[in-house]
């Protein structure tokens, strides 16, 4: 942009004012994240003004066994929710892409309903579920102290991901199929010779998409959770119930990092940004 | 082109078995009983007797909750509306940009969509309390101030737990909701248009309010819908940012099944949620087909 012409009738970019709104909107919204992670460094307990920098508050946030303990679990109900995600969108993804059956208008229906149901009512189904229906036995032996919070995400995970997968298989080219029939191929090598390396890129997305949903949910984890089932945004709200302080800070910005690199991988995989931010942003 | 499920018993029924179960054991069973749960009562401490009754109802109808159903609503418009107006904008440009800079700068609105909502709030609180960043920010200009003049002591302004506190969060939390289906909207428009309203003499803002909004009302609404569903069954940014007037009906439903100890009551405040949803999402399906057909 080195032209100094004046901005064409359309290039809106290059007027003042948009650039200055674009940075007014970027400064909200950057501004309170970048003051979080940088004051996590900050040697003052008071975390306003500067003065030094320390990583104390990471070697105090590594010390913190309760929050290691809910880090740990919510990576591990995060990768069993990924999995089992997966899994089952994809199946019922493929079952809506490939076949007519009575009530599949039903299925679609009910798949898209974990979508677009409130989070509250979510949780607060979860938490009668879990206590009036399958009491989850406590006292288990960890992992599987895990397991009704677990299934409450796999719940909300799957239906996002059967979203990607059947994005992408709209631009499966049938003939392919038919030509693997042609020779000789049968339902099952089909599937897993030509239908499944086709699906294998929304896979990776999908199961990205499966995993910061889990690592990120607060309010139905909230009603699922037991005391001795802390995952890590829970411990978070309640350190932050209490004070502003560094340590939340330093817990923060490692999980923001995390997250930043996640959303690179699958930047990456997906080729596309509003791709991925269109299956993240409906109804959540 | 898709085969009949006759074709193919075997793949079709191992596939659809599993997801098919999940789906009804652990989302619609619980929200089953919900339901049935709010037609009833407590009979007891532990006990609930689902007695087909409407008193749920007709309670979360009463002048204090339907208060905050309405405050609730209102909060939620007033965010959809300015997300509308500090989002538009941003679409536009980004609509607009090279397909460098649409690249950076779709990954600028959406990082911090992806980073936890937790942490984004707590970051808002760090900014707005008392001893936050805005209030030592305006006490410093202050002190430096009173070095001229002689001023009183600096008095903080109270933005933590207030009505206005819980609006900037929303905001802040949902700009990205309306930002990306505005940009696919935008995106899909046919730039000659604008190109030929500026010829013939119009106005950029002329353009605007003529030409472009009239042609991307399909993805304002969505945009609309999305943002305004989650902004009203929020209840993190109320709980954490707001004060005890700014309660929302996510709060009070907590408060039901958590403190209170009244799941039925609990239960049809969560069901009446659910039913405005379901009516925002069916308003916005009419809205739409309406404007297909008229388009045509």
């Amino acid at each position: 942009m080195t032209k100094r012409s004046a901005p064409g009738p359309l290039e809106y970019l290059r007027r003042w004012q948009m650039q200055a709104w674009l940075a007014a909107v970027g400064i909200f919204l950057y501004a309170p994240l970048i003051a979080l992670m940088a004051f996590s460094f900050n040697d003052s307990r008071r975390n306003i003004v500067w003065k030094g920098f320390t990583l104390k508050y990471y070697d105090k946030a590594f010390h913190d066994s309760s929050l290691i303990e809910a880090f740990a679990n919510s990576l591990t109900i995060a990768a069993l929710c990924t999995v089992l995600s997966v899994a089952l969108g994809a199946m019922v993804a493929l079952v809506l892409w490939r076949f007519r059956f009575p009530g599949k208008t039903v299925l679609d229906g009910a798949l898209a309903l974990p979508i677009v149901v409130p989070e509250i009512c979510m949780g607060v189904a979860m938490l009668v579920f879990f206590a009036k229906v399958m009491p989850w036995p406590v006292g288990l032996p960890w992992p599987l102290n895990l397991g009704a919070i677990t299934i409450a995400h796999v719940s909300f995970s799957f239906p996002f991901v059967a979203v990607v997968v059947r994005a992408r298989m709209a631009s499966f080219n049938r003939e392919m199929e038919e030509a693997a029939r042609d020779l000789g191929a049968g339902e099952w090598r089909t599937i897993w010779d030509v239908i499944l390396p086709h699906m294998a890129p929304s896979l990776v997305a999908g199961a990205l998409l499966a995993f910061t949903l889990s690592l990120d949910d607060f309010v139905i984890t909230f009603f699922t959770a037991g005391p001795d089932t802390v995952t890590f945004p829970v411990k978070v709200y309640s350190m932050v119930r209490f004070s502003v302080t560094p340590e939340v800070n330093a817990a923060s910005t490692i999980l923001i990092v995390l997250t930043v690199l996640l959303t690179a991988v699958a930047l990456k995989m997906q080729g596309d940004p509003a791709g991925v931010a269109g299956a993240h942003g409906d109804g959540k | 082109m898709e085969q009949s499920w006759k074709q193919a018993k075997s793949v079709f029924a191992t596939a659809l078995a599993a997801p098919l179960v999940w789906l009804v054991l652990f989302f619609l069973v619980p929200l089953a009983i919900v339901w049935a749960y709010s037609f009833g009562h407590n009979a007891g401490l532990t006990e609930i007797a689902i007695t087909g009754t409407f008193k749920n109802y007709a309670r979360a109808i009463e002048p204090l909750y339907l208060k905050i159903f309405l405050k609730s609503a209102w909060v939620a418009a007033l965010t959809t509306g300015l997300c509308l107006v500090i989002g538009f904008p941003v679409a536009l440009a980004i609509t607009f940009a090279s397909d460098k800079a649409k690249t950076w700068l779709l990954l600028l609105i959406m990082l911090p969509f992806w980073t936890n909502l937790l942490i984004r709030t707590y970051a808002l609180i760090a900014v707005l309390r008392d001893e936050g960043y805005i209030n030592k920010g305006l006490e410093a200009v202050w002190n430096l101030a009173g070095k001229v003049v002689h001023l009183a002591p600096f008095q903080p302004i109270p933005m933590m737990h207030t009505n206005f506190a819980v609006i900037v969060g929303l905001v802040y939390v949902h700009l990205p909701f309306m930002v990306l289906p505005l940009y696919s909207a935008l995106d899909r428009l046919d730039k000659s248009l604008l190109e030929a309203s500026l010829d013939l003499g119009a106005g950029h803002l002329r353009t605007l309010f003529k030409v472009v909004v009239p042609l991307a009302l399909p993805g304002i609404a969505s945009g609309v819908l999305i943002t305004f569903i989650p902004a009203l069954g929020a209840y993190l940014t109320p709980d954490l940012l707001g004060g005890p007037d700014s309660q929302m009906i996510a709060n009070v439903i907590e408060r039901q099944f958590k403190r209170a100890n009244d799941w039925p009551f609990g239960a049809a405040l969560s069901f009446l949620l659910m039913y405005l949803t379901f009516v925002a999402i069916a308003v916005q399906a009419l809205l739409s087909r309406g404007k297909k057909g008229a388009g045509a």
